[in-house]
């Protein structure tokens, strides 16, 4: 099964905040929320990189979509909930959505409908650390770090990161 | 958590049931906090009341978080209905069926009803309390309750008092905290306290003893008088023997245990006015977290499955 080292992926994480800084100003409030599991850890590692870089006003967030999803009842039990930590008002201020991989589009819609219940938003981006093929909603992140195509991708692409699963690599 | 489709008793569920029912739990709460308290993830599925037995709190909890998770909810009310022209619980339920119902939650005056109609039907049938029996859910919301105000219901010495004979809260709530790693206690009329009945539950005999038990949470339980034909004793001779007394509550305030009911409160007779305002009476926070509760327990059954 190929492989996406650490390495790459610390790379990848510099790049994608260089990114996020070429598109918003430093003085602006922005807010990074993070799609549990995974993703959140994707946007706190980004948000240390941003404040780094200057970004003085920028909040970190995380919001578990499974109650939003669309799936519910194609599933025999429910899935574990996980607890979502949005500390700051939505009102107003550019968003960005981050997850760690986005193929059919249905979590990055779930995570649209629950984001707005916490707020009215700006504008909302939605980021990745993967994109694959097999979109199923007219829906596309506006950026991502790694665009696997399916030639080059097995059934499954699994993200581990070590603050959930112990180390960093992207298998697919 | 694998697929269930009743919570009939707590004793049903496995270990595993209970810590995700109650993980979840956590996450409904937050949902009362956003600018839009309702996740959708009920949406088109029909939630059926059917309380043979009075009630206001549980069913309004129920109602408003089904109403959270976006269901449709229907009330029925026996007292109004053909059941009061004789209609039996088993052509109720065939009537309600026809109706596609995905949750039917039930209360009932007689001990096993709702067992009866959860074999009876595809529903996902929840016990909102049979007889002397159970209530599953009162004992989430207590668990829930005191997780969130010491941080984990493991190791927490817990004392309820009352009528214990009588109460399906005492059965389920000692239960799911025995369950949790919790110890309990009893203490009440002596007639009302079976000490046979309960393994590794310590009956107390008296305050005294509660108080050299040393207690977190002191529990007590409403006294049922529409389950009791003669009254034991006046309301007054209770409060001395069984009660927060304005005495009692010094010590406990001393203490700093945690004062719970499932109310509603009998004010003089199981707590003195002055304990429902005491800062660790924790009777709004149990009415409170009993939506989150309820919340968890509708979104983890699955109606059609086997439990």
């Amino acid at each position: 099964m190929p492989e996406i080292e650490k390495r790459e992926i610390d790379h990848a994480l510099e790049k994608w905040a260089e990114h996020i800084a070429s598109s918003h100003a430093r003085e602006e409030t922005l807010g990074l929320v993070g799609l549990v599991s995974h993703g959140d850890v994707l946007a706190q590692r980004l948000t240390r990189i941003l404040r780094e870089k200057g970004f003085r006003k920028i909040q970190c967030g995380a919001i578990d979509v499974t109650l939003y999803r669309d799936d519910i009842d194609l599933r025999q039990a429910r899935l574990a909930l996980r607890s979502s930590d949005l500390p700051f008002s939505t009102d107003g201020m550019p968003l960005i959505l981050v997850d760690d991989v986005v193929q059919s589009g249905r979590t990055a819609r779930a995570a649209l409908d629950a984001i707005f219940e916490y707020g009215r938003p700006e504008r909302v981006e939605l980021h990745c650390l993967v994109e694959r093929e097999g979109r199923q909603l007219p829906i596309h992140p506006d950026y991502a770090a790694f665009r696997l195509t399916e030639e080059g991708a097995g059934d499954t692409v699994r993200v581990l990161l070590t603050e959930e699963d112990g180390k960093d690599i992207i298998e697919y | 958590m694998k697929p269930r489709k009743d919570l009939i008793t707590i004793e049903s569920l496995s270990d595993e049931d209970i810590r995700t029912i109650l993980e979840s739990a956590v996450s409904m709460k937050e949902i009362f906090t956003k600018s839009v308290k309702k996740v959708p993830v009920l949406r088109g599925k029909s939630v059926l009341t059917l309380f043979y037995e009075p009630s206001t709190r549980t069913r309004s909890s129920f109602e408003v978080a089904a109403h959270r998770l976006s269901a449709d909810v229907t009330t029925f009310t026996p007292s109004t209905s053909s059941v009061v022209k004789g209609e039996s619980v088993h052509d109720t339920i065939d009537t309600l069926m026809s109706m596609k119902m995905d949750y039917i939650i039930v209360r009932h005056k007689n001990s096993g009803i709702p067992a009866v109609i959860a074999r009876h039907c595809n529903a996902s049938v929840i016990n909102a309390g049979d007889g002397a029996h159970a209530h599953p859910s009162q004992a989430f919301l207590d668990a829930f309750t005191i997780r969130e105000h010491f941080g984990a219901v493991e190791g927490r010495r817990v004392v309820i008092i009352g009528d214990i004979l009588h109460s399906r809260v005492a059965r389920s709530t000692s239960c799911i905290l025995q369950r949790l790693g919790a110890q309990v206690a009893f203490m009440g009329p002596r007639s009302l306290v079976p000490p046979m009945r309960y393994t590794g539950i310590e009956c107390l005999a008296d305050w005294d003893a509660v108080f050299a038990w040393k207690p977190d949470v002191i529990y007590l339980l409403r006294v049922q008088n529409e389950r009791i034909e003669n009254p034991f004793f006046p309301a007054a001779d209770y409060h001395h023997a069984f009660g927060v007394t304005e005495q009692r509550l010094r010590r406990i305030e001393d203490e700093g245990m945690a004062v719970m009911h499932p109310g509603p409160v009998n004010r003089g007779v199981e707590l003195c006015d002055a304990a429902m305002e005491y800062k660790n009476c924790l009777v709004c926070n149990q009415v409170e977290n009993g939506i989150a509760a309820r919340m968890s327990i509708l979104y983890h059954l699955t109606p059609g499955t086997l439990s």
